[in-house]
């Protein structure tokens, strides 16, 4: 298992899970012991009659990410997403949101919760066919009690955010899908809940919509900083959107990670044959597979350059000065200028032009550049720094990886249902 | 019993201990009867008094204003003017015949059971759809309230309360309450499960979950029941009769023993009146309380 590494300051804590099982059946407490014996869930079904729905799930959620949970239907993730709000109720393990340890809510307390703390977008809406799409918006509050003038206010906010003014009247089933998940969607931030849980949301969704979806969830995060904990069975999904992503596999968890630590190093072949059909080109960014800028050439005159230009591979540097970087600088050139001036000062003018790239961009938008450059590429950062460099063969490594894979891998079991 | 011949004869009880088996029973009942018969009179005084106060009401009003409230209610519910127009038309026949007295008697009786077996219904099919148990023990009993012969309930019903009113009202809703029962225990069972888990995530508590999730999607179903218990309630009717419950079929049991064709004919002619202006106005109204489920189609 790769550990998650977080590279942002200080993550806080939000949701902590520790030891989480749920076995499903008449008397799951009594056959625990088979479990932690090790027996996996084919085993416990034919013995006892019980399906094993979650085995030993650690993990921890931070404050303002977007955590995807992935797997195939039957892997366990929608049971997994029911604990965090205790639709359902785990068999073992702990579950913390905030330090408050959720299991031991009374009744009360746990409404408190759920209403307050948690909000659910569903795979099928699970809107109220009976109330029009603006009090169904409002429903959370309403549950809270709050008065019908100010949440009705608050709901049409809402439905303006996820584009769906002038809806208000209309009743769910007179929407498309697409229509109805922004309802849905609408509903679950129009309670103002710090944790949004995300089951499948776009899974019923056509790919048009639910792209536009994705998009909307994403510019709608930047300004909320909500906690999302998003389910699907749609790697390109969860790559899309995930800071990070857990991969589930008939209930136990496979692998925790970044994006690109999942796409560039699966965990086992259940992941790598997950991996294996996503588009590289449009997953990954140039910072994930860049080389370190070993041509960077930081010196004052002609002859320092030169002499740096030896020191490494190839017959180009990038120039860098004060002010980043400048472009490229050719042996050749170089040494045309050090045999007439010996002691000329290296300025920017001696530069050829070459484009750098972003360290953000998506591979498949520096594709056609870094094909048609006669060097590696420059990677710089925000301020203009080099930070790397992308060359046509590391370009073809990355992207052609996917077909030797494929002939490596066997393809995974398929999961149970 | 016979010892032996039981393969060709089935065992029986001797006709002694029969005998004594009945009079146990019979003399263990009357006694109760005797004992706490007025106590439970008493109990159901405030609805007898409620009951002869209603009959009177709708006595006392005069035919147009009752033509006029029922017509009025008919367009409220089902906003047609054919039906208000029928409602209407068979008043006044009914009236023109000389069955206006017994057809309001009728329908306050009517009235008065089919509100109770609501209000007791309705609670009861919530219970039955919230716990297997309650389903368990309770839907057996709704078998034999709808197969048991109506007299044969009526008997201790009698012994317990005599001949009037109150034994009517208990017959009527024994015999007319299950449907209401049962199609509110499947309403609430065939509500969307994926509707109700979304009321639960967002934290309402069970009785939000019932007034404002389970109760108005299970409406259109248990409007089917109320609409059933109101058709088994008229056609109990005659029956009530039998047992002292003036109305119209009174008129009809004297056509029987005294075989009056035409007199049977009207008050039965009558009653289906009754029964079939009950019944559109119920169903039109639980069909325009439904608006939203008009879009369904074309989601």
């Amino acid at each position: 298992m790769v550990e998650a590494k977080i590279d942002t300051t200080e993550p806080v804590t939000l949701i902590k899970i520790e030891g989480l099982y749920k076995l499903f059946g008449n008397n799951p407490k009594k056959f625990m012991p088979l479990v932690h014996a090790g027996k996996s869930k084919d085993e416990i079904l034919a013995e006892t009659g019980h399906t094993l729905g979650l085995k030993d799930i650690n993990l921890t959620i931070n404050k303002g990410e977007i955590f995807v949970i992935m797997g195939l239907s039957g892997s366990g993730k929608s049971t997994l997403i029911r604990h965090f709000n205790r639709l359902i109720d785990p068999t073992e393990g702990v579950i913390e949101v905030e330090g408050t340890d959720v299991m031991k809510l009374p009744q009360k307390e746990l409404e408190q919760f759920r209403r307050h703390k948690m909000s659910m977008v569903f795979q099928r809406f699970g809107l109220l066919p009976h109330k029009s799409v603006v009090d169904n918006v409002a429903y959370g509050l309403a549950i809270q009690g709050v008065s019908k003038t100010e949440r009705g206010a608050k709901a049409k906010e809402w439905l303006e955010t996820v584009g769906l003014a002038g809806y208000e009247d209309q009743y769910p089933a007179q929407l498309s899908g697409g229509q109805q998940q922004r309802v849905g969607l609408a509903r679950a931030l129009c309670t103002d809940a710090e944790i949004l849980l995300m089951d499948e949301a776009f899974s019923a969704l056509d790919p048009l919509i639910r792209s536009e979806m994705q998009d909307q969830l994403i510019e709608l995060q930047q300004k909320l900083h909500k906690t999302i904990i998003f389910i699907t069975h749609d790697l390109d999904e969860a790559l899309r959107i995930g800071d990070r992503i857990a991969i589930l596999k008939d209930g136990e968890m496979v692998q925790q990670g970044e994006p690109e630590d999942i796409l560039l190093h699966p965990a086992d072949d259940y992941v790598e044959a997950f991996v294996r059909d996503v588009n590289r080109a449009r997953a990954l960014t140039v910072e994930t597979v860049m080389k370190d800028p070993v041509n960077r050439i930081t010196a004052d005159t002609i002859g320092e350059a030169l002499k740096q230009m030896k020191g490494f591979k190839g017959d180009y540097g990038y120039y860098v000065n004060e002010d980043g970087y400048q472009g490229v600088l050719t042996e050749q050139k170089l040494q045309a200028v050090y045999d007439t001036d010996k002691k000329a000062k290296l300025t920017s003018a001696h530069c050829e032009e070459l484009e750098a790239i972003s360290q953000d961009a998506v591979l498949e938008t520096v594709i056609p550049d870094t094909l048609n450059a006669q060097y590696s590429l420059p990677v710089i950062d925000d301020q203009g720094e080099v930070t790397g460099q992308l060359s046509r063969s590391t370009l073809a490594e990355v992207l052609g990886n996917e077909s030797k894979e494929v002939a490596r891998t066997e393809p995974p079991a398929p999961a149970g249902g | 019993m016979a010892d032996s011949g039981w393969l060709s004869e089935i065992p029986q009880l001797s006709r002694g201990e029969l005998r004594d088996i009945r009079k146990f029973l019979d003399t263990g009942y009357r006694e109760f009867s005797r004992e706490y018969g007025e106590m439970i009179e008493g109990f159901f005084d405030p609805l007898l008094s409620f009951l002869v106060w209603f009959e009177k009401l709708l006595l006392a009003t005069p035919w147009w204003l009752i033509i006029a409230i029922v017509a009025g209610l008919a367009y409220l519910s089902s906003r047609s003017w054919k039906l208000s127009l029928g409602v209407v038309i068979s008043f006044f026949l009914i009236g023109y015949f000389g069955m206006w007295d017994d057809t309001m008697r009728t329908m306050s009786i009517i009235l008065v059971c089919t509100l109770m077996a609501i209000v007791l219904g309705v609670p009861i099919g919530i219970a039955m759809a919230r716990s297997d148990r309650v389903q368990m023990a309770v839907t057996p009993m709704l078998d034999i309230m709808q197969t048991m012969p109506a007299f044969v309930y009526l008997i201790p019903v009698v012994m317990l309360l005599g001949i009037g009113k109150i034994p009517g009202v208990i017959a009527v809703v024994i015999y007319a309450i299950p449907p209401v029962i049962r199609l509110t225990n499947l309403g609430i069972r065939l509500v969307d499960k994926d509707v109700l888990e979304a009321a639960t995530a967002y934290g309402a508590s069970s009785v939000q979950r019932l007034m404002g999730v389970q109760l108005p999607l299970a409406m259109p179903t248990i409007m089917a029941g109320i609409n059933q218990t109101i058709m088994m309630a008229l056609s109990m009717v005659v029956i009530a009769s039998m047992i002292g419950v003036k109305g119209l079929g009174q008129p009809v049991l004297k056509s029987i023993t005294n075989q009056y064709f035409t007199l049977g004919l009207l008050n039965g002619l009558a009653i289906v009146a009754l029964a079939i202006i009950f019944d559109r106005v119920s169903q039109a109204y639980a069909k325009r309380s439904q608006r939203y489920l008009e879009g369904m189609d074309n989601g």
